[in-house]
């Protein structure tokens, strides 16, 4: 029936910064990036990979009212939006030590696990990404 | 726009992820509130506000959490564990566990793997599946193999 995952959503407070920290610090590339007078329409993927895209959507009106939109942006500064995303990385350990120097704030170092090399790391606005070194 | 809530929220975040990963080492709130770039004062009471329970609490909860893991998976003693998810005195690891988990770390690790079944049926089902050569259960009218490896 399904053939793939094309967009998927995550809220970010601010888009601008949203597209500094996706696209020149973690190397994804930006897939659209369009006002369209309503809303301006930004995704991302990873380079080469553009059937599946990231909408960095920022909460407000009028889709979600203000009150609604505070309460989103509240939920995800405090890590509880739910909003996350895996990618996979062909090293996991470059990969890290290449974004530390890039100041990105990590909440867990490099682990081995049964499925391969892992790590996490916070978007700016609390947001939870991970990055996996597939085992094999 | 509440810019300084939302500011002070991803502060804590920060300050919680920082108990979550590094839960071992001897935190206290002035070192916590020193992350959130606060006075201690403001942020005991600023985390409570943000998440519903003071850092202390927090903390112990992260630290019981590893101890329950490492009860169940582990051989090691219950004093070794105790130092290792960052309590000071096994006494005080005992109170906290028994307080959060409701009984021991002795009683929780015994607890561990008895199973409420007869132990034929244990036996039976705890079993790890066949390779691709030997005998797979049923699964379905249809007779389908079960995945290997569940």
């Amino acid at each position: 029936m399904f053939t793939g995952i094309a967009q998927s959503q995550i809220y970010v407070l601010d888009q601008d910064q949203a597209r500094a920290f996706y696209v020149d610090t973690l190397g994804l590339e930006v897939a659209a990036d369009v006002d369209l007078g309503f809303m301006r329409w930004l995704t991302v993927s990873v380079p080469g990979h553009p059937e599946r895209q990231i909408l960095l959507e920022k909460p407000g009106p009028p889709a979600l009212s203000e009150e609604t939109a505070a309460q989103v942006r509240a939920l995800v500064t405090k890590g509880a939006m739910g909003g996350w995303l895996v990618l996979t990385t062909q090293d996991c350990h470059r990969t890290h030590r290449t974004l530390l120097q890039r100041g990105v704030e990590f909440t867990e170092e490099p682990t081995e696990r049964p499925y391969g090399i892992d790590c996490g790391l916070r978007d700016p606005f609390g947001n939870r990404i991970r990055f996996t070194q597939p085992t094999g | 726009m509440n810019r300084a809530l939302e500011d002070s929220n991803r502060r804590m975040l920060r300050v919680r992820d920082a108990m979550d990963r590094d839960h071992a080492l001897p935190l206290d709130v002035p070192a916590l509130a020193r992350l959130a770039h606060v006075s201690p004062a403001h942020f005991a009471r600023t985390f409570r506000a943000t998440f519903g329970e003071t850092p202390h609490r927090y903390l112990q909860r992260r630290r019981v959490e590893r101890a329950m893991f490492l009860l169940r998976h582990t051989d090691r003693g219950v004093t070794d564990i105790c130092f290792e998810v960052g309590f000071r005195s096994p006494g005080t690891f005992s109170r906290t566990f028994r307080d959060i988990v409701g009984r021991s770390p002795r009683a929780f690790r015994r607890e561990g793997g008895a199973l409420a079944v007869p132990t034929c049926f244990a036996m039976a089902w705890a079993r790890p599946a066949s390779g691709p050569s030997g005998e797979r259960p049923r699964e379905g009218e249809d007779g389908r193999a079960a995945p290997s490896g569940k």
